[in-house]
Formats: C-alpha cells, structure tokens, sequence
C-alpha cells in the first residue's frame, strides 16, 4: 500500500534510491582506476599551507574500499527485502503497523498468564488486589482519564465515577457493559410536552426542590404537576431509571449542570450524551481488570465486607 | 611506483623531476611491533593493569544487596554505588562527558597523545594482544619468520593456540561489558548453565568479535582510519606541547659511527641508524621524520632508543619527550618544564575545575526524589460539592532512594487552597516504593468565586518524610469565566 496519492512520489523514492547506489558503485570504480601524481617525486600532492604543512598522497587501505564494497551489496539485498523501493512491499513483507502488531502480540501473550489468573477471580476479588489495581490504574490513565479526569471525578457531561451514583448501573457487570460497548443517554427536548416558558421554569424548581437544592417553593409546587410527562423516564419519584440511562433527579449530583437556568435548558433543548464503545481497544480480560477497578473507586474492601453482611 | 624507505627520502635529488604514480587504494603492510623495555613501556604496563583492574572488577563489587555499578536499561535505572539516577538525570552524564573531553584537552595540551598511548581501550587491548601473541609466537622476527614459513603442524598449533587464547580473552571482555547492564553474577550462572538470553548472547559476541578483531587484526588500523580524537587532538597541541621527537640537531647526520669516536671532534651525529625505533613502534611510523598525526604517543621508540645509547655509550634521549620550542631554541629540561604552565594550560585547568566543582555540587546538592507536575487537559476546571471550584492534577513521585518513602504533598500560592487526593494516606501523605515512580492524581480546590478569572501561578510543595528534603513545582490553577 503507498501513503502517496500521487504515483510520482515512489517513483520518485525507486529512482534516487537506486541511482544513489549506482552513483556510489561507478566513484568507486572511477577512482580506484585513477592513479595519482606526485610531482616532487616524494609522496606530497605538491599542496603547500602555512609555510611547511604538505599534503600527503598516503593511499586508503583496501579494506576500507572492501567496506564499501560490502555496503553496496548490503544495500540491494537490504532494497530486495524490505519496502525501499516506493511502493515496493520488500520480499519478507515488513510493514511499520506489522512490526507494531507483532509486538503487541508478544506483550499479549507474555501477559497471557496474568490476565488468565485475574479472569479467573471476581471483580471483587480483583479490586483488592495489588497488582490488578496497577494495571487497571495504567488502563485508565491511559484511556479513561482524559474524559472522567485523572482522579476519575469526571466533570460536566463526564460522570464521575467515584460517588456511587450510577446513570447505567454500577455493579461490575453493567460497568463492563458499559466499556464494551458504550452508552448513548438521551433526552428528548421536553418544552412542548410540559407547555408553555412558565411551566418549564416550575418544572425546573419542582425538580430543584427534589434534592432540596435552592428552589421557589411556589413555582416548585405548581411544577409538581407537569412533572408527569418528565416521570415517564425519571420515575414518578424522579430517582431515575438506570435501565434507559435516566438520571437521578434526587440526589444533588448534577451532571449537566446544577441550578434552576441549566435545568431550564436540557428540558427546552433536551441533550445526548455518548460513552464510545471501547470493545476494539481492549480484550475482554483487560475490561474485566478496568471493570474492576472502577467499580474499586466507590466500593472499597470494607465496603465489600459490609455489602456481604448485608447480604447475609 | 616506488616505496621510499625513511632514509631515502632526505635525499630527493634524483627523483626530484620525475612525478610518481600512486595507487589510491593499497594494502596495509602487517606491522610487527618489537617489544620493548624501559620507562615508558613500564608507565604503560602500570596503566593497562589500572584500567583492565577496574574494567574486570567494578562489576564484582557488590553495595547493599546489589551489585555496586549496575546500568538496568530495560527498567530504566542507573546504579552507581550509592546513586539511584533516573534517565531523567542525564545531565550528570552530559558533565561527565564534558569533563572527560576537557580534560583529554588538558592532557593533550601538556603532553601530546597521553590517551591514545597509555589508556585508550584500542592501545591497551592491542598491547594485550601482542603481549600473547610474543609468549606463543615469539618476537618480531619469530612471528615474521613463522609468517613467512609455510603451513606445518608446528604453525597450525602455535597460531590455533594464539587465536584459541585471543578469543577466550575477547569473550571474556564481552561477558565484562555486559555485566555493567545485566547483573554479572546472575550473568554468570546463566553462562555456565547455558541459559544466556538472545540479546545477552548477541552483545557478548558482538562486543568479543569487537575486541578480537580491532586488538588483534584492525590495531593501528583503528587510529590511522576509523579514530576521529587522533585527528583533532593534534590541534591541541601547541610549540610548548611535551611530545616524543627526535633530537635532530644532535643525530644527524646519522650512520653506524665507531664506538670510540668522539662526537665532537667527528662529523657523525648520535644515531647509528639502528632502525629499532621503527621496529618497536605499533603505528609503524618512523620517529625522526618528525612528529606524525600517526604517533599515538606511547614512548616506545624512547625506550628502545635509550637502550641502544646506553649500549654504545652515548647519552640518553635522543628520542625523548620533549617540546618542539626545546629542540629549536636548545632549552634546558628546566626551561622547558616552565613553559607548560602556559595561558591555554592555565584555562583548561580552570574551565575542567569549574565543571568538577559544579559536578559534585550538583550531586551533591541532588534530591533524593523528583516531582514532575501534569494538570489534567481535559477539563479546565469544574464545581464540586461545598461551592468549591477545582482543578486535577497528576503528580509524578520519583524515589531515587533504596526504600519506601512518604512524601507529604501540599500546595500554595492563592489564598484558601485545598489538596485532596483519594489515594493519599492521612495529611496528604504518600508512599513511593523503593527506586519506583508513582503517579498520584489529586485536586485544588478553592471556594467557587474567590478568585478572578484567568490563570494563576501555583507551586506544589513536596515533602520526604524520611530524607526531610523538599522539592517545589510550578503549575497553573485556571478560573474559568
């Protein structure tokens, strides 16, 4: 495959490449058939700088033009195997990307006998330990950290991950799902549904007054109503609905954005909000260890224990 | 075309008009060094054994539970005795290099090619070499002789025995040199169990085929061609530089003059045109043409020629170390001495004691951990629970000690600023393993409103708890608008 759109350039590369080896093959014969004078008879070219400094006509020793000869044939061998000659794959199909998989492939399979042993253990399991949480902190610095942040508190339109608040579900089943193959939240624009400019503002302070954030009690009261059609996908007790990725309206988190004039805007404007599917990064062993790990940021091994109990 | 010996060319008057053909490409004529005894041959002896001792042994030596000079490339960790240094420390090696050329100027200045004769890998090795190859083969007209004989199973054993110990010794400087960056005693265990690795398999040959071949084969070949310090150290030199020359003025006209001739009275100069100076020099260079750019320094010409003079009476040093501005102008050794405290002397000692003072300050002064500071770019700053506003940071702790260590982490630089991180232990502190990095995210906070928007200077403070150093690192808290 060439990276050239144009046909000019790997005949362009073929051409200098080859003239250039050529060009150093013919010096060399040239020079080695001229024979050099020396005009005083005494090993000097006859050159004379600062009064006494002559220059001698002491010839190269032939193993050096041996090295260059073993360079010349280097290089056709080296142009016949690997891609020099434009677009030219080489004889033994080497490619940059090749060399790239190969590695990976190599890191994979030295790593194989770890991520064998983690997928063998539960999240729980792993959240605890040592060496899984390194690797699962490496994975997500690597790749979740430039949109949930470097200590995974997201920030707007970014969930955090470490307050137990969960748009899709947080237990490391649905976190893996969620890694593997993404989410897409989406709210609809909602004014014409709740009606006119001031009934979306009484909504907004209905759904303020659920956390108990600052709210007009007045307009909160009068909100409460139309909040119906908003209770189709939030619940009628606005706690959400993980199943469809609604959020909890009752827990002071605001992911969009808190106070009455961001509310005002989703419910006018509505918002769609996407997680990428991270499947084709990662094996499945790898989002096994990164599902571990995030669900590790809110559930600590005394958690665990305490959940067990509970359990029980 | 014709080869002019030494002698001949001093005398030009015949081949004066006539040009002459050479070749551009030639073979190199084998050279067969005659071995030699004396002042500087002794001075020699002492330097291989220093550096070969040092080369063999660093890497026996042992500090703590590991070995004392050790360069971990693949973990990145550099090992000098009680020095953890990072690849971030590479400046110490910049110096070290500094150095190192500035003091090859100094000694060049003061006496020629002392590097090239008496410690460079390329000499030493090839004395080495030689030195086997006269125990097995004999001196230079044996080993000419045995050359010249023809193949015979006296010749096959003398030169297999010769190449059989030449190799045994290469590989045994390669396996040395490997040991400065694979542990040597494991390295050791794996030779004599069969288990070397590819790579350590690779440069143990590669850097044994190095030695075999430049010591015993390429030898002046290497300084000639391939060495570029031999071309540019000549111009250090200066009138006043202590080189090996010739006395001319006292040796020539040279011949073979009677014992008892007195110098004075007779027309003949001091040397008996014995040739020994070219047998013995390693370059094959012939001293009394003057000084060459192929003359590595080593004094053996001196050597051999003080044994002639003593041997039919004459004063010692014709050849000698000697200064060109001596020879002209007949100083005496006093006169001569004086001048090397000269003002290119006197600025290269005063440049290289600089950088050796602020070296060691350096080190000194170094801390025995590194902070490297990265906000987080993806968000510029964002609100959290209280009305606070805060930005995310990540910390990079380098210990550069032995053992773990807690770090103490706090920040300055606008009022009311808050530091909290979910992975450090109580007052913000943090533990780093032994000669391990770690990353720790953390946030700053301040009350949502108390500053005005835009981007102000912060510094994060860093603590040891155990080594009670600090280091400090600038960075940005952002306000947005």
């Amino acid at each position: 495959m060439s990276d050239f759109t144009s046909s000019f350039w790997p005949m362009f590369i073929t051409v200098i490449s080859l003239a250039g080896i050529f060009g150093c093959a013919l010096l060399l014969w040239i020079t080695s058939k001229i024979k050099a004078s020396s005009p005083n008879g005494d090993n000097t070219n006859g050159h004379v700088w600062d009064e006494n400094l002559r220059e001698m006509n002491n010839p190269l020793p032939r193993w050096w033009v041996w090295m260059f000869i073993i360079t010349i044939v280097f290089s056709l061998f080296y142009f016949a195997a690997y891609p020099a000659l434009g677009s030219y794959a080489g004889k033994l199909g080497w490619s940059q990307a090749g060399q790239y998989e190969q590695e990976v492939a190599a890191a994979n399979k030295a790593l194989a006998p770890l991520y064998a042993e983690f997928a063998a253990m539960t999240p729980e399991a792993l959240a605890t330990n040592e060496r899984a949480k390194a690797i699962g902190e490496r994975l997500f610095m690597n790749n979740c950290a430039q949109c949930h942040g470097s200590d995974a508190h997201g920030s707007r339109g970014f969930p955090n991950l470490t307050d137990n608040d969960w748009i899709h579900g947080g237990d490391p089943e649905k976190i893996k799902a969620t890694i593997t193959n993404g989410r897409v939240g989406m709210m609809p624009p909602m004014a014409a549904a709740v009606g006119t400019e001031d009934d979306v503002q009484n909504v907004a302070n209905y759904v303020l007054s659920l956390s108990n954030s600052t709210h007009d009690a007045a307009r909160a009261a009068l909100g409460k109503e139309k909040f119906a059609v908003c209770a189709a996908c939030h619940g009628a007790d606005g706690k959400g609905n993980q199943a469809i990725g609604a959020l909890n309206l009752t827990d002071n988190i605001w992911l969009h954005g808190a106070g009455e004039a961001a509310i005002i805007k989703r419910i006018n404007a509505g918002i769609t909000n996407q997680m990428p599917a991270q499947a084709s990064k990662f094996t499945p062993e790898q989002i096994h260890v990164l599902a571990a790990y995030v669900w590790g940021l809110s559930n600590n091994a005394g958690a665990v224990s305490m959940a067990s109990e509970t359990a029980q | 075309m014709t080869t002019k010996s030494p002698t001949e060319s001093t005398d030009k008057s015949d081949t004066a008009s006539e040009p002459v053909i050479i070749n551009l490409y030639a073979a190199a004529d084998k050279i067969y060094p005659r071995s030699t005894f004396g002042f500087f041959t002794k001075w020699r002896w002492v330097m291989i054994w220093l550096t070969q001792i040092v080369f063999y042994g660093i890497p026996w030596l042992e500090w703590g539970q590991r070995q004392a000079l050790l360069f971990d490339l693949e973990a990145r960790r550099f090992y000098i005795f009680k020095l953890v240094l990072y690849p971030q420390d590479l400046i110490y090696l910049t110096g070290i290099l500094i150095i190192s050329a500035l003091s090859l100027f100094l000694f060049t200045a003061v006496a020629g090619r002392l590097w090239c004769g008496y410690t460079c890998p390329q000499t030493v090795y090839t004395e080495i070499f030689l030195w086997i190859e006269s125990k097995i083969e004999g001196d230079r007209a044996a080993r000419m002789k045995l050359d010249g004989a023809d193949m015979s199973g006296k010749k096959l054993l003398k030169k297999g025995g010769k190449h059989f110990v030449w190799i045994a010794f290469a590989l045994w400087t390669g396996f040395t040199f490997v040991g400065y960056f694979s542990p040597i005693r494991e390295l050791a265990a794996s030779v004599s169990s069969w288990s070397l690795g590819p790579w350590e398999t690779f440069w143990i040959c590669f850097y044994g085929f190095a030695t075999y071949g430049n010591a015993g084969f390429m030898r002046e070949q290497v300084c000639k061609y391939m060495c570029p310090y031999a071309r540019f150290q000549s111009a250090m030199f200066d009138d006043d530089t202590l080189i090996v020359t010739y006395d001319e003025k006292r040796g020539e006209p040279r011949g073979k003059a009677s014992r008892k001739a007195d110098l004075d009275t007779s027309k003949q100069g001091a040397c008996v045109d014995c040739s020994l100076c070219v047998q013995v020099c390693p370059t094959g260079i012939d001293i009394r043409k003057g000084l060459q750019y192929e003359c590595i320094g080593c004094g053996a010409c001196a050597d051999v020629c003080d044994t002639v003079m003593d041997k039919v009476g004459y004063e010692r040093g014709l050849i000698k170390y000697s200064t060109q501005n001596a020879i002209n102008n007949g100083w005496s050794h006093h006169q001569m001495l004086q001048r090397i405290v000269r003002p290119r002397v006197l600025i290269y000692t005063a440049i290289l004691m600089l950088l050796v003072v602020t070296l060691l300050t350096s080190l000194w002064l170094r801390t025995s951990f590194r902070v490297d500071v990265v906000r987080d770019r993806g968000v510029m700053a964002r609100l959290a629970e209280g009305g606070m506003l805060e930005n995310v940071y990540r910390l990079q702790i380098m210990n550069a000690t032995e053992s773990v260590q807690h770090y103490q982490l706090s920040a300055s630089g606008m009022p009311q600023l808050v530091i909290q991180s979910d992975v450090a232990e109580a007052d913000n502190t943090v533990t780093v393993s032994p000669a391990a990095s770690r990353w720790i995210p953390l946030r700053l906070q301040i009350p949502d409103g108390s500053a005005k928007s835009g981007s102000h200077p912060i510094e994060f403070v860093v603590k040891s708890t155990e080594g009670n150093e600090q280091v400090s690192e600038k960075s940005v808290f952002l306000v947005p608008r």
